[in-house]
């Protein structure tokens, strides 16, 4: 047996990480550690990348599919009754399905691995072991699970924009894309938090349950399918669904796509996307570090 | 005498669950020296575990003190996690990736190159007989692969000590002689080894010091003749003669010989138990060959780790 790694070469006290690319010297050994993390979870989403796009654009895709197609079709030129300010179940459908993109695959991106890993697998122990503090580790779960949620976003996006009955186009502006950017970007964040949260504190027996019982009310109370403005035909709805983190990312997203449609004032869901974002965050990094530490 | 790698101290670990208390660490203290292969033994639920996770800074200890390669794993978990490698008990490769890239991404963690960590990876791969399997995903590697990149992996940042929790639990026999032949050679070039085992032959195999571990306790510790002297008993000489033979008249001289604390008859089966037997052989020899009696067979049991466990541990089951 060659014997070419001396364990005495490098001794412990004087370890030096190896030699460090030139970009690294512009970074803190800490966070060239933390993008290495990202790294990670970037190579693995590469080699799963067709499954990921199946994954984030069936549902949706579908979706957009029978109602802003098939339906209007088979009920004639109206189709499905027009929303409030006479625009088509489309427009308001766009920023919707984009949000519910976002927040099923930032939430689930984290969570249904995490479950895994923490339980039957304990893969966790790879991370944990590596020589990064606890908090970093799951920053960086966060971080990844946002950009999965970005990436699903801009996935959903085009196919529901493009999707749709003669007649029925969906009228979108880009024209206040910075607002649509932050909101993509806090609202991943967020999800992505949220995912943490879940992934932490749910048993994996439980993960089936998660979803039905947790994504698909989010998703159906979110303000996907219709504006929060319209609910307030139904009161005490409008105020529940307040409770509902969906909620501030179609109502934000629709401000930024559809700023005709009236919604929630841009204080509003900008305040309690950033808040969230910074509480959940805080909150699911704690639960990790209690999970992982016994 | 080489430098202090670990040093613990009354270390103390209390689970509560359920408004129940689980006294897992009840105290434990000890010393490994840099270069030694130490090995932590104890029947399951003795708390060999839970100590490793404390060393490895997995476990957050209830009371005691803790140096593990000069830092405190309790204060500062990264510079204890940057300084060694962890072997744990069950495989926690990253299933997601190819066995190259779980030695590439161990390496980024710790901050090295991307480069840098996949030219070591392939060199470890290399060394550990596995250079043909660093594209295989996790899941198609065998338990003694899996377990070969495990070490790898630990091996990676070159740690000052490469810790193992029950390195070869659920490996078959020739997995794990291939196993132990590794871990001898990596010992024999200066690595300082910490491992937790239930199996006897596995310490006795591969540990120069062994602390031999029950009910949250440190039983005794020290190097092989150390416990085995202190612990294991005595020898036993056995001397078996022709059926039928009458031992009376020998086993009143045995009984008066130097070195022999004790002797008993059964049949035609001579029993003497002696703390050291060099001397004893030839004389209990000369003294059935002088009676004219014919002896068939002559064996001696000397004290081994097993009868140094047993004596420590007891014969209770374990669950």
């Amino acid at each position: 047996m060659s014997t070419d790694i001396d364990p005495h070469a490098e001794l412990a006290v004087t370890f030096v990480p190896g030699a460090p690319p030139a970009a690294a010297s512009l970074l803190h050994p800490r966070q060239w550690r933390f993008l290495a993390l990202l790294a990670r979870d970037v190579r693995v989403l590469r080699r799963d990348l067709f499954s990921f796009v199946m994954r984030s654009a069936t549902q949706p895709l579908l979706f957009v599919f029978v109602f802003a197609y098939v339906l209007p079709k088979t009920q004639g030129a109206g189709g499905a009754s027009p929303s409030p300010g006479g625009v088509s179940f489309a427009t308001i459908l766009v920023p919707g399905m984009v949000a519910s993109a976002v927040m099923m695959q930032g939430i689930m991106a984290v969570s249904t691995p995490l479950v895994m890993e923490l339980s039957y697998t304990r893969e966790i122990e790879d991370r944990v072991l590596a020589p990064v503090p606890l908090w970093m580790l799951a920053l960086s779960k966060i971080v990844a699970g946002a950009i999965q949620g970005c990436l699903a976003g801009l996935v959903v996006l085009p196919c529901v924009m493009f999707v749709h009955a003669p007649g029925q186009a969906p009228h979108i502006s880009l024209a206040s894309w910075p607002l649509a950017v932050a909101v993509l970007v806090l609202a991943a964040l967020l999800m992505a938090g949220i995912g943490l949260l879940f992934g932490t504190v749910v048993e994996p027996r439980k993960l089936s349950l998660l979803f039905t019982v947790m994504m698909v009310p989010i998703t159906m109370l979110g303000c996907v399918y219709y504006p929060w403005a319209s609910l307030s035909r139904v009161g005490f709805l409008q105020w529940l669904v307040l409770v509902n983190p969906l909620v501030y990312v179609s109502e934000g997203l629709r401000a930024a796509f559809v700023p005709g449609v009236p919604h929630l004032p841009v204080w509003a869901f900008m305040g309690v996307l950033t808040a969230g974002t910074a509480l959940i965050c805080g909150i699911s990094t704690w639960t990790l570090q209690r999970r992982l530490t016994d | 005498m080489a430098a202090v790698a670990i040093e613990i101290e009354d270390l103390h670990k209390t689970y509560v669950s359920g408004g129940r208390q689980v006294k897992a660490v009840r105290g434990i203290s000890l010393t490994v020296r840099e270069g030694e292969s130490f090995g932590l033994l104890g029947p399951n639920g003795a708390g060999k575990s839970t100590t490793f996770g404390m060393l490895t800074t997995r476990v957050k200890p209830t009371s005691g003190t803790m140096s593990v390669a000069g830092a405190d794993p309790t204060r500062d978990p990264v510079s204890v996690k940057r300084r060694i490698g962890a072997v744990t008990q069950y495989n926690t490769l990253d299933r997601q990736l190819t066995a190259l890239e779980n030695l590439e991404f161990r390496g980024r963690f710790a901050g090295l190159s991307a480069r840098e960590a996949r030219l070591r990876g392939r060199e470890l791969l290399d060394r550990f007989g596995l250079a043909d399997r660093g594209d295989a995903m996790v899941h198609r590697l065998s338990g003694g692969q899996a377990q070969r990149v495990m070490i790898a992996r630990a091996l990676l940042t070159r740690p000052a000590i490469l810790f193992l929790d029950e390195p070869t639990s659920g490996l078959d026999p020739q997995t794990r002689v291939n196993l132990w032949e590794l871990l001898r050679k990596m010992h024999a070039d200066g690595q300082t080894i910490v491992l937790t085992t239930h199996y006897l032959e596995e310490a006795e195999a591969l540990c120069d010091q062994i602390g031999i571990i029950d009910h949250g306790t440190m039983l005794d510790s020290g190097s092989q003749d150390d416990l085995k002297a202190r612990e294991g008993g005595d020898s036993v000489v056995t001397v078996v003669h022709e059926p039928g033979t009458e031992l009376s008249g020998i086993l009143r001289q045995a009984r008066q010989l130097a070195g022999v604390s004790r002797a008993e008859a059964d049949d035609a089966t001579l029993r003497a138990y002696s703390g050291r037997v060099e001397g004893v052989v030839p004389a209990l020899l000369r003294m059935s060959l002088e009676a004219g009696l014919f002896v068939l067979d002559v064996s001696v049991r000397r004290p081994s780790l097993e009868t140094v466990f047993l004596a420590l541990t007891g014969r209770e089951y374990r669950e």
